[in-house]
């Protein structure tokens, strides 16, 4: 199990590489570059230029982005291994201070998003399964058909319209964080929880209850029924764990949901988190801050799909013990 | 009296295709300290007919459509299938042993944990007790090293290994009947024959009556004493052992017998013959015999009335035939 779990974070680590790697890559590939946000745009093809050809190269030159990219990625990397993140082009903030004031709030909603979509799912689910085919069961299975499917930022527009508009019960957006006035922060996180909670909760009841009416059928549930054991015992003790096998896979893929999630809500709903901090720093040409949050949603990502395989082993003692 | 008295039994399925009657008035019984053997080809509705018994057939599909089964004077399946009374029969009194070791065993709980919880809630043994009573029993059927294979995963132990488990499971209680459903089937024929002295051995020295169900004739030719045979959900012909196997009276018996090799037998001294055709689709099923198309030894009546009731063709020896091959 240690070599195991010692070969998947070494894994994980050049998975990290390539990624950061990718994204390096990626933004530089956008036409347009961070100088023309906030300093004024230079393009040999463009009419409206703001600056000299002269200009241009000289502050391409100062912030570095003009020597080969391989150069710009290593002393990138070799800055980040230094602990150090380097500091936005446009605020002049070192990335630091600025992840470090958002990572709270985009932890502390997909915290809760990750609570309420596991055990809303499997409890969603597990119920299902049991009453399969009674009324409650097709409902909520619709619902969850349902659920995966709206886009979760069109269900946050919704949600605005119903809650906000229309019944006026909830702010439309913002933020308060839950540090300075918790009573109050709750109605800000209503919407945007619920909007990814949704579609994370429709997924994992779905699965749950597929796992389930599998665990259900199979030989060995059978021979509990044969030992007399009651219904709540079966479930708890012969089918959970077998079913919760799959689910556990499922988590780390949830996790991903909730991040890809945040970078909707927290635009839909104004929350100043990482994902408004990465999708304002893509429409600014932010380069450093892109690959710092590239970077962090890597790792998380990449971290829970360790913890995955590590929960996997203990609830199964063939792979445990393999 | 017998210990258990099945009656007329009838399970039938609804499926999208049509009605499956699947055990069509099956009746037998089982006294103390027998051993029984169910024996039919594959589909014919034995196991059906245990796990009936055992209220164990998963509705929907399955339907109880009728019959007794009357054990301790009470008929069970007037019981809840998954009521307080039948759960206290089940995995006590009448236990069971699958066909299949391998996927029978639940892969994620300890052989320790999955003995000792019939233990604890039939005997109400305490944890450690349990344990104990566990490992007994493990010795009991051969688990070399017991005490330290208790703690052991299901994929941890062998095929054999693994139903010599599920033997001991189905010890555990002191049962008044085991029924083994197919129990060698899935192992060697090393393992198998093993396995079955085993059984024999145990249940003989318990007193505890052994229903062995099986397609195959050379298990039941060896220890069972009465043989019930089953064809599309009936008994066709039952009877002592000897019978059975020195004067089947049933076409189909017959030409199962025909068909497998017997022990000491010299190459080319006897053709074996196959039984031709296939079972028949147990959907809608016509009111004849359904041994009809592939019998050889048809009458005139055959085709023209319903399936005959059991008679009696010699002592304890009935057949559902209106045909008299041995001219009885």
């Amino acid at each position: 199990m240690t070599a195991y779990i010692i070969r998947r974070l070494f894994i994980g680590l050049i998975i990290l590489l390539l990624v950061t790697m990718l994204v390096f890559l990626f933004v530089r590939l956008l036409p347009g570059d961070p100088l023309m946000v906030f300093m004024g745009n230079y393009s040999p093809s463009s009419t409206i230029n703001t600056m000299t050809a002269a200009e241009h190269d000289a502050l391409m030159h100062k912030y570095g982005l003009d020597r080969p990219i391989w150069i710009q990625y290593g002393d990138w990397l070799n800055q980040v291994l230094h602990g150090n993140l380097g500091k936005s082009l446009r605020i002049g903030q070192p990335i630091s201070e600025l992840i470090g004031e958002r990572i709270g709030r985009t932890a502390y909603i997909g915290v809760i998003i990750f609570v309420i979509t596991t055990f809303g799912g499997i409890l969603a689910g597990v119920y299902c399964a049991l009453r399969r085919g009674t009324w409650i069961d097709n409902t909520i299975t619709t619902i969850a058909n349902i659920g995966m499917t709206v886009p979760v930022f069109w269900f946050g527009v919704l949600l605005i319209y119903v809650f906000g508009y229309k019944l006026g019960w909830l702010p439309f957006f913002g933020w308060k964080d839950p540090w300075d006035d918790f009573g109050y922060s709750c109605l800000y996180l209503i919407m945007p929880v619920a909007s990814v909670a949704l579609g994370g909760i429709a997924g994992m009841a779905r699965l749950v209850r597929s796992c389930m009416l599998e665990v259900m059928r199979t030989d060995y549930v059978r021979t509990a029924w044969a030992k007399g054991l009651s219904e709540r015992v079966i479930v708890v003790r012969h089918q959970l764990k077998n079913a919760m096998i799959p689910v556990v896979t499922a988590l780390g893929g949830t996790l991903g949901m909730i991040l890809g999630g945040s970078i909707f809500i927290e635009n839909v709903f104004s929350i100043p988190g990482m994902g408004r901090l990465m999708t304002t720093a893509i429409f600014d040409y932010d380069y450093q801050i892109v690959q710092a949050s590239a970077l962090i949603f890597g790792g998380i990502i990449i971290f829970s799909n360790l913890i995955v395989d590590i929960a996997w082993g203990w609830l199964d003692p063939r792979i445990r013990l393999a | 009296m017998a210990l258990l008295d099945v009656q007329n039994l009838k399970t039938y399925f609804h499926t999208e295709y049509g009605l499956v009657k699947a055990a069509d008035g099956v009746s037998f019984n089982v006294n103390q300290g027998e051993i029984i053997g169910l024996v039919g080809e594959s589909g014919c509705g034995k196991s059906v007919t245990i796990l009936s018994i055992m209220q164990l057939i998963p509705s929907p599909p399955g339907k109880k459509a009728g019959g007794k089964v009357i054990f301790e004077g009470k008929d069970l399946l007037q019981y809840q299938p998954n009521g307080q009374e039948m759960r206290s029969i089940r995995g006590s009194k009448l236990t069971m042993i699958f066909q299949e070791p391998m996927t029978s065993l639940n892969p994620v709980l300890t052989i320790a944990r999955q003995m000792t919880e019939t233990l604890e809630l039939h005997l109400d043994m305490d944890k450690s007790a349990a344990r104990e009573r566990g490992i007994e029993l493990l010795k009991m059927v051969g688990v070399p090293d017991a005490s330290r294979r208790i703690d052991d995963y299901p994929h941890q132990f062998s095929g054999g290994m693994r139903q010599r488990v599920m033997i001991a499971m189905a010890l555990s209680c002191n049962p008044m009947i085991i029924f083994a459903d197919e129990p060698t089937t899935a192992v060697d024929v090393t393992t198998q024959a093993q396995l079955l002295e085993l059984m024999k051995d145990l249940v003989t020295r318990l007193n505890t009556s052994l229903v062995i169900v099986t397609h195959n004739l050379g298990v039941v030719a060896r220890y069972a004493q009465r043989i019930y045979v089953m064809y599309a959900g009936r008994i066709i012909e039952s009877g002592p052992s000897e019978a059975i196997f020195s004067d089947p009276q049933h076409p189909y018996t017959v030409g199962l017998l025909n068909s497998v090799p017997k022990l000491g037998e010299r190459h080319g001294e006897r053709k074996l013959i196959p039984i031709y055709g296939l079972p028949p689709n147990l959907i809608n099923m016509p009111p004849t015999c359904a041994f009809l198309p592939r019998c050889n030894a048809k009458i005139g009546r055959c085709s023209k009335e319903p399936w005959p009731e059991l008679r009696v063709v010699g002592k304890d020896h009935l057949i559902s035939c209106y045909a008299n091959i041995k001219g009885k």
